[in-house]
This record gives structure tokens, C-alpha cells and sequence, in this order.
């Protein structure tokens, strides 16, 4: 079985970083992943985008051509990077940044970075915010995997926080699929 | 049993820089390599071993070749940018027979192009970008763990024939991250010991063939053997000697060290060839793209295979050539307006038809692109 995965929005709100969380946490599931971005020249702003492909088998090609789960964290990331989704697509939208996604597909929109903020005190946390939500709503990692993944990676002293940020994305994805 | 990550290509260089024994990098950061650089100013200083930040491109090659004249195994990594400021001492390290790994980790070119954005277009550079006639070793990685392994080899092969090797990369495979294994411990890796004199140092001529390998032991400088290394043509003792003969001599021993040994040099991978009736050719970042697209058109009948040249240069002509009279038709696919193959077609010389599905546009081509390419060259063609 093949997921694949893009994770969009602006330089500096931790997308890459959330790529590659998620491609560790696939490998300690014992499964096979690959990360690859692509980013303009700007250290930060401008449109960003990571992918991530999660297989049993070896994976060769590196790129995604049709998302399967489409992350989407600003309205110039929703114009720019949704074009090749297909009706099956899985859109998770923040709701403070993106209006409209211009392709149809299901559209899931949750309040990210507010949650962010509202749990943890920052902005900077809506990339962990928003990898809980996306485990929660593919089945893509183990929970365990994810969580250990995410702690291995950011830095000595957050390691609280980023729990709270993680379990706070895998909730708000639940509500969505108890409303559902 | 290893330690399984997830890692970059870049840092997998590092790694295997480091695993070979490199002690020394100098250089100047720059897009799309630079995570090679800031992984060497980590692990360096953690192994005992020096990073300089130099002041430019120049300088950071200027220093590798200084390191490898003391008897330290020196690196060095850059763009095209870059890439083109480090011809000059390039030249000398292959005149003068110094190791050393330089990393070029293509972008889209010319000039500053494009940072971020995948290309292949340093290939003929890396061939004929210092001048004069020269030669040097070439090879290039497809994936995370090949990164490793291949800079391994570069140290290798640097130290076995006494010129630069040429690690060429590509934005893809740098920058993206996959599954290696690691050993624990680099300990017990080979970390491949240049040859140096046996002779007294009163007896030591620093360019003489001791041995019919073609490649002179190397004393460490202050180690109390004197030498001249010079740019100059030059018999030897190292110093310059421009006759006619002795530019000969010198000019047949620098080419046919690695002539004599190009079935120790030459390294290709050949992935559903068995049986195959066409083929693509494809190397670096732009393989990945053909396993899927071979893969794709077996499921619809067609025998095509991958044949991917891992040493670009010197070039696998005998493979190639072989391969012409195996096939009906070849592809070749490569980030750039048709470098390669050019090679591939003169190598070929008519016997089957060669086209080329070149890419150069900032991205790789898809699997989809690729097989419909592959199938214009078969005419469709069904088992």
C-alpha cells in the first residue's frame, strides 16, 4: 500500500519539518518513506511545500503527482498546490488562512493554528497541531510512532508542549469525524 | 545490525565522508549543497578533524589541496555556481596528481539560475570545465544510501589514482530524505591509506611509477621527504621539464592510470536488462524517475530495461556499445538539453536508433512522461 502526502503553505510555519516527522514516523512503523520539498529562494514567506510518499515497498520516483491527503496552510498554497488533486483528494484546510480551495475534492477545514494557539500559546505550534490531525485522518502512522517521531525531533524543552499540540490535531480530527 | 534514519542525501555525504576518513573540508556554503557543508562543520570537530569556512570557492579548493599535500584526506562541496570557480585549482590537483573529493550538487544554470530547483546541466563541465587535456573520475548517486556509499568510493578512488573525483549530484537526490542504514560504528570501515614511499627520503622522485601501477606513492608533506609540486608540465622529480618526450611521458601516464583500470572505475547498474529489447539510459536524480517508468511499461508488455552509468565519466563506452548490439532502441533521459548523450550516441555510432527525452524545466519528469516517452520509441511496441 502506497499514501501519499503534500503539506503547503508558507516558508517558515514548519511544513518541512512536518514532512519530515511524518516520514520518520512511517520508518519506525517499519515501513519504507521518502521526503522531498520544494522551496523558492527566501529564507522565509514565500509558498512551500513538502512531500511525503509512505509505501511497504521501496520507493523510487520521490515526487507527488496526485495527493492523496492535501495539507493546505495559506490561501496562496491553496491556489498554487491543488490543482493536481483528484475528486478523492483530502483536503485539510486552516481556517485562518484559506477561503476558498479552488478544486473539488473533500474538503476537511479545522481551525489549526487558532488550536495552536489556544493550546499550546503559539502560532508555531499549528505544524504539530496539524500532523495529529492528518495521522488521525488517514491511519497513515501509529500514534506511538508519531508521537515519539515528533519528540525525537524538536527542541529539549518543548517536549510537553508538542504532546499537547499533537493530541489537540488528533482531537480536532476526531470531532470531525464524529460530526460526520 | 546498523541504525536505520531517515536522512538527506547531503548528510549522508557527510557521513560517508566522514566513515572514509576525510579529516579536512573547506568551502564556501551555497544552495543546494550547503547542508553539506553545515553537517562537516559539526562532525569534523567531533572526529578530530578541521572545518574552514573560506572567504570564497577558490580559497575552499585552494585549502582541500593543501590538506591532501599534508596527508590529509580533504573534501570539498558546491554548486554550478561554485563549481565553475574551482576549475583553475581543479586543473592543478590533476597535474600535480593530488586526492581529493570535490561534491557538486547541480542546480539549474547558468550563472546564479535557479537555487532550488533540480538540473543535470554541470555533466560535460564536470568533463572538460578546467582546461587543457585532462582527466578525472565522475560518479553520481540515485538515492540516500548510494550518497553514502559512492563518497566512500570517491575517497577511494581518489586515493588509488591520485586525482580529483568528482561526486555529482543533483538538487533531488541532495535534498531529499530516505531510509539508510548506518553502521554503529565507522570503525571498522576501510579508510583507504594513500600509498606513500618505502625508499629513503634522498632516494624519492615524487612522480616515479614505482610500481607499474601508473601512480606514484605520495609522501605527506613534513614528513622529511622533499618535493615540488608544480602546475607546470613536469618529469620525476616534479619539477618543470617541457621537452616534447617528457610532455608525453607525463601526459600517457596521466591518462592511462585510469585507462589501464577502467574495469575497476567503471561502475553501471542494470535493473529489468535481461531480457530487455529497448532501454533507458538515466543517471542521478533522474533515474528515480525511470525504475517506476520501466516498471509502469513492463506491466503493459514492454521489455524495456534501466542501464544507469554510476561513474559518468570516464565514460562507460564498452558498456554502452555492448549494450547496442543487445537492443533495439535507446533512451536516454536526462535533466538538461542532451549531455550524456551525445557520449551515448557516438558510442552507439548509428547501429540502433538513440533519442533523447530530455528535461529542463526546474522538475523531474514524472513516471506518466517518462512512459509515454518509452512508448514513442517502441512504436507500442507488445511481448
Amino acid at each position: 500500500m502506497k499514501q501519499t502526502f503534500r503539506f503547503s503553505g508558507t516558508g517558515g510555519q514548519g511544513l518541512i519539518t512536518a514532512g519530515i516527522i511524518l516520514a520518520e514516523a512511517a520508518l519506525l512503523d517499519g515501513k519504507m518513506a521518502i521526503q522531498s520539498q520544494s522551496y523558492g529562494p527566501e529564507a522565509r514567506g514565500g509558498s512551500s511545500k513538502a512531500e511525503v510518499i509512505i509505501s511497504d515497498e521501496a520507493i523510487h520516483f520521490g515526487r507527488v503527482m496526485h495527493p492523496e491527503t492535501l495539507l493546505v496552510m495559506s490561501q496562496e498554497a491553496a491556489d498554487k498546490y491543488s490543482a493536481d488533486c483528484t475528486p478523492d483528494s483530502l483536503i485539510i484546510t486552516d481556517s485562518l488562512f484559506v477561503e476558498n480551495v479552488p478544486v473539488s475534492a473533500h474538503r476537511v477545514d479545522l481551525p489549526i493554528t487558532r488550536t495552536a494557539v489556544s493550546t499550546c500559546g503559539k502560532a508555531l505550534f499549528a505544524n504539530i497541531v496539524a500532523l495529529g490531525a492528518v495521522a488521525a485522518l488517514t491511519n497513515c502512522v501509529s500514534v506511538e510512532s508519531l508521537t515519539k517521531a515528533v519528540l525525537d525531533r524538536v527542541p529539549k524543552g518543548t517536549e510537553d508542549a508538542n504532546k499537547k499540540a499533537l493530541a489537540a490535531g488528533i482531537a480536532l480530527a476526531k470531532g470531525v469525524a464524529k460530526a460526520a | 545490525m546498523g541504525k536505520v534514519l531517515l536522512m538527506q542525501g547531503n548528510s549522508a555525504v557527510v557521513e560517508g565522508a566522514i566513515s572514509a576518513g576525510v579529516r579536512f573540508y573547506g568551502g564556501y556554503p551555497i544552495t543546494p549543497s550547503t547542508e553539506i557543508a553545515e553537517g562537516m562543520a559539526k562532525r569534523l570537530p567531533e572526529v578530530g578533524g578541521k572545518f574552514m569556512q573560506t572567504e570564497d570557492e577558490l580559497a575552499g579548493m585552494g585549502a582541500v589541496i593543501g590538506a591532501s599535500l599534508a596527508g590529509v584526506k580533504g573534501m570539498t562541496a558546491t554548486s554550478g555556481p561554485g563549481f565553475s570557480l574551482k576549475q583553475e585549482m581543479l586543473g592543478l590537483a590533476c597535474s600535480a596528481e593530488i586526492p581529493c573529493v570535490v561534491v557538486d550538487v547541480q542546480r539549474v544554470g547558468p550563472a546564479t539560475g535557479q537555487p532550488t530547483s533540480p538540473s543535470q546541466g554541470d555533466v560535460m563541465q564536470t568533463r572538460w570545465g578546467t582546461h587543457g587535456d585532462h582527466w578525472v573520475i565522475v560518479v553520481s548517486p540515485t538515492s540516500v544510501p548510494e550518497c553514502f556509499d559512492l563518497t566512500r568510493r570517491a575517497v577511494e578512488l581518489s586515493e588509488t589514482y591520485r586525482c580529483p573525483v568528482i561526486l555529482l549530484m543533483d538538487e533531488i537526490v541532495g535534498h531529499m530524505r530516505e531510509r539508510i542504514e548506518l553502521p554503529e560504528s565507522y570503525d571498522d570501515l576501510p579508510k583507504f591509506p594513500r600509498k606513500v614511499p618505502s625508499c629513503a627520503p634522498e632516494d624519492y622522485l615524487a612522480y616515479r611509477d614505482v610500481d607499474g601501477t601508473k601512480v606514484p606513492p605520495m609522501a605527506p608533506f613534513g614528513s622529511g621527504y622533499r618535493w615540488h609540486v608544480s602546475g607546470l608540465v613536469h618529469d620525476e622529480t616534479g619539477f618543470p621539464k617541457g621537452t616534447p618526450s617528457a610532455t608525453r611521458t607525463s601526459q600517457d601516464r596521466l591518462r592511462t592510470k585510469l585507462t589501464d583500470r577502467l574495469d575497476d572505475i567503471i561502475m553501471t547498474e542494470s535493473y529489468r536488462m535481461e531480457d530487455a529489447e529497448y532501454a533507458v539510459i538515466s543517471y542521478g536524480g533522474a533515474a528515480r524517475t525511470a525504475y517506476d517508468a520501466v516498471d509502469a511499461a513492463r506491466e503493459q508488455g514492454i521489455k524495456v530495461g534501466l542501464f544507469r552509468p554510476v561513474t559518468i565519466w570516464p565514460f562507460a563506452e564498452k558498456e554502452i556499445a555492448g549494450l547496442s548490439s543487445k537492443v533495439k532502441g535507446i533512451l536516454v533521459h536526462e535533466l538538461n538539453c542532451g549531455q550524456y548523450f551525445l557520449e551515448v550516441e557516438r558510442a552507439v555510432h548509428g547501429k540502433i536508433p538513440v533519442t533523447l527525452y530530455a528535461k529542463y524545466d526546474n522538475e523531474s519528469a514524472s513516471p506518466e512522461e517518462m512512459l509515454e516517452e518509452i512508448k514513442k520509441m517502441t512504436g507500442g511496441a507488445q511481448a
